[in-house]
């Protein structure tokens, strides 16, 4: 009980601090800072979106950059025909564009939850090494696609010149534009807090540690995995959209197996299946790349350091080095 | 006379060169307990992945509750009312005892997929959890992670999981495996009580257990059913003695 507190009320101070350092960085007047931390907001949701998978479902995808890249896409894609001026399509009923976020991110939602759908389907028929390559290669596939993609440009990737708009909100000043992240972030933890505690969240966690048991008691772990899979593919692929008006640009550079490898590195950094581990481990990550990476160009090398230790000495990551094994009543 | 509960015709299965069921015919029929036996390597837990749906016979039927249970799997069998206790005690080794037997409940309502309600706080599923507990004696362990439990205690946390289930039949590997005869002749009392409320395929190497229960007993050997009949059939069956029981 002692332990399940602690990890509360570190999850508490990561939460705080993540919000403490742009509110610090716009009153000193550097909003540079404030973007740094949008960042870390933004790819911890990718993580967290992965955790579901990973964490809880026990499954080891190595093709998120696909569900972050196409939610990019669905931004990047409506938002060069809004400012060509030019209807999303004419036929079989004309749909115009939007720059309005609600409705991105619901495009996005729906669309990597789709594309979860497909390859979750396919890939959820393997398991253990075969898994983890039929999701690397789909991604693969689809970043291909992309790059030879002329008309959304290909491999040079498309430009946002404007930032897209929230209703109430200027989103661009940034700290209006950390505050709407780190509100989707915390709003999105909090489903998955829900959802974790409630049936289903059993069901995947009992399919991760003995299928065959979930299965003789008459449910079917395929399923209970393929919407856990696209669950995880919806949260990636919000946070893909988020990513795409922070830096005003997608590029194929989102779906690429670095980028999936870069979401299961805040993930396995910051503890699977705690609930605030990527949040940890996007942090760190992003910190780490700003110290170091001014430092030296080898910045990743320290990163590495830092992740072999953690796998080598603690399973649960770093929430997990401080706040003990997971709880389970 | 009414349909059996379980039926198998022609059953069949070969792993490689090795067949492992051989045209294997079988019922289980309600209120009762049907016992099958064998040597080691018979074949007999193999006959219950193929009734479970774990595996499929390369030929052969399989009729449960009226209906042919080809072409459905595994879960779909357990929810049409076959629970299956594991030879090797099958658990969510995280999950505290009360959970795992939540979750069979869980199953039971076929509610996998609730999303807002929480688990913790639901008394019916933890009520109905504590009632399966209680009547295999082990309510006093229900915080304790199933990891954490003793080789017999897991025995019984799988029989309590399938209660939850309220089958229509049970499918039982070795039950008795492990838990010392003082532990056995409680569980013996059990079962005897067991067959009214769903009748029971017990595969059990125990042989006083089966001669106190059985109301049939099929012998296998070798995936073929040699011998069929009362309990006073087989102990004075010969091919049975010579093939099994050890004895010429
Ligand atoms: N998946 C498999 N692949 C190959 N051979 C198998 C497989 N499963 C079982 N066998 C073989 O089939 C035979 C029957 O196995 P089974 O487990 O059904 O025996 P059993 O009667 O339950 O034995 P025991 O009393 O030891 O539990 C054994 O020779 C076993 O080695
Ligand atoms: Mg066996």
């Amino acid at each position: 009980m002692a332990e399940f507190l602690n990890e509360r009320r570190m999850s508490l101070a990561i939460a705080l601090a993540l919000l403490a350092v742009p509110l610090m960085a716009e009153w000193l007047g550097n909003s540079f800072y404030t973007t740094l931390a949008t960042r870390a907001a933004i790819l911890a949701l990718a993580g967290v979106g992965l955790n579901i998978a990973l964490g809880s479902g026990g499954l080891i995808s190595l093709g998120h950059a696909a569900f972050f890249g196409i939610g990019g896409y669905a931004v990047g894609i409506i938002a060069s025909h809004h400012q060509a001026y030019e209807p999303l399509m004419t036929w079989p009923l004309t749909i115009a564009a939007t720059n309005q976020m609600p409705v991105l991110w619901l495009v996005a939602i729906l669309a990597s939850g789709l594309a979860a759908l497909m390859i979750g389907a396919l890939s959820l028929r393997t398991s253990g090494v075969y898994f983890i390559m039929i999701t690397l290669a789909f991604a693969q596939m689809i970043y291909y696609f992309a790059v030879s993609w002329p008309a959304y440009g290909g491999q040079d990737g498309l430009s946002i010149y404007v930032r897209d708009g929230f209703p109430g909100l200027n989103t661009l000043r940034p700290l209006d534009f950390f505050l709407l992240c780190y509100a989707v972030l915390m709003v999105v933890l909090a489903l998955v807090r829900m959802i974790s505690g409630a049936r289903f969240g059993a069901m995947l966690e009992a399919v991760r540690q003995n299928p065959a048991r979930v299965a003789a008691l008459g449910l079917s772990p395929f399923r209970i995995r393929l919407v856990a899979f696209v669950l995880s593919g919806m949260v990636t692929g919000l946070a893909g959209a988020l990513y795409a008006d922070l830096n005003r640009f997608v590029s194929p550079s989102m779906l690429s197996w670095h980028m999936s490898g870069e979401i299961m590195v805040f993930v396995i950094l910051g503890g699977a299946g705690r609930l605030f581990g990527p949040v940890a481990g996007a942090c760190i990550y992003v910190l780490f790349e700003h110290v170091f990476g001014g430092v030296s160009d080898y910045w990743q090398f320290f990163l590495g350091a830092l992740l072999l230790g953690v796998v080598l000495f603690a399973r649960g990551g770093l929430i997990g080095l401080a706040a003990g094994r997971a709880r389970h009543d | 006379m009414t349909e059996p509960v379980l039926s198998l015709s022609g059953v069949t299965r070969s792993f490689g060169a090795l067949k492992v069921s051989d045209a294997v015919d079988l019922d289980l029929r309600a209120g009762e307990i049907h016992a099958l036996i064998g040597p080691n390597g018979a074949g007999k837990s193999t006959l219950i992945k193929l009734i479970s749906g774990e595996i499929e016979p390369d030929a052969g039927r399989i009729r449960f509750a009226g209906r042919d249970l080809q072409g459905l799997d595994q879960a779909a069998r357990a929810r049409l009312g076959l629970a299956r206790t594991f030879q090797v005690s099958s658990l969510i080794p995280d999950f505290s005892v009360r959970r795992n037997v939540m979750l069979a409940v869980q199953a039971r309502e076929g509610s996998g997929f609730g999303f807002v309600r929480q688990v913790s706080g639901d008394s019916r599923l933890g009520d109905a959890a504590m009632t399966a507990l209680g009547r295999v004696g082990l309510q006093d362990r229900a915080q304790v992670p199933a990891a954490e439990l003793s080789h017999g205690e897991r025995r019984l946390l799988e029989i309590a999981m399938a209660l939850a289930l309220r089958p229509r039949a049970f499918l039982m590997d070795e039950p008795m495996a492990g838990l010392g005869s003082e532990g056995s002749g409680a569980l013996i009392g059990f079962l005897d009580s067991l067959r009214g409320e769903a009748p029971i395929l017990l595969v059990e190497h125990d042989m006083d257990a089966v001669f106190a229960l059985a109301d049939r007993i099929s012998v296998l050997v070798g995936g073929r059913v040699i011998a069929h009949g009362s309990p006073d059939d087989i102990r004075a069956d010969a091919d049975v003695r010579a093939a099994y029981l050890g004895e010429e």
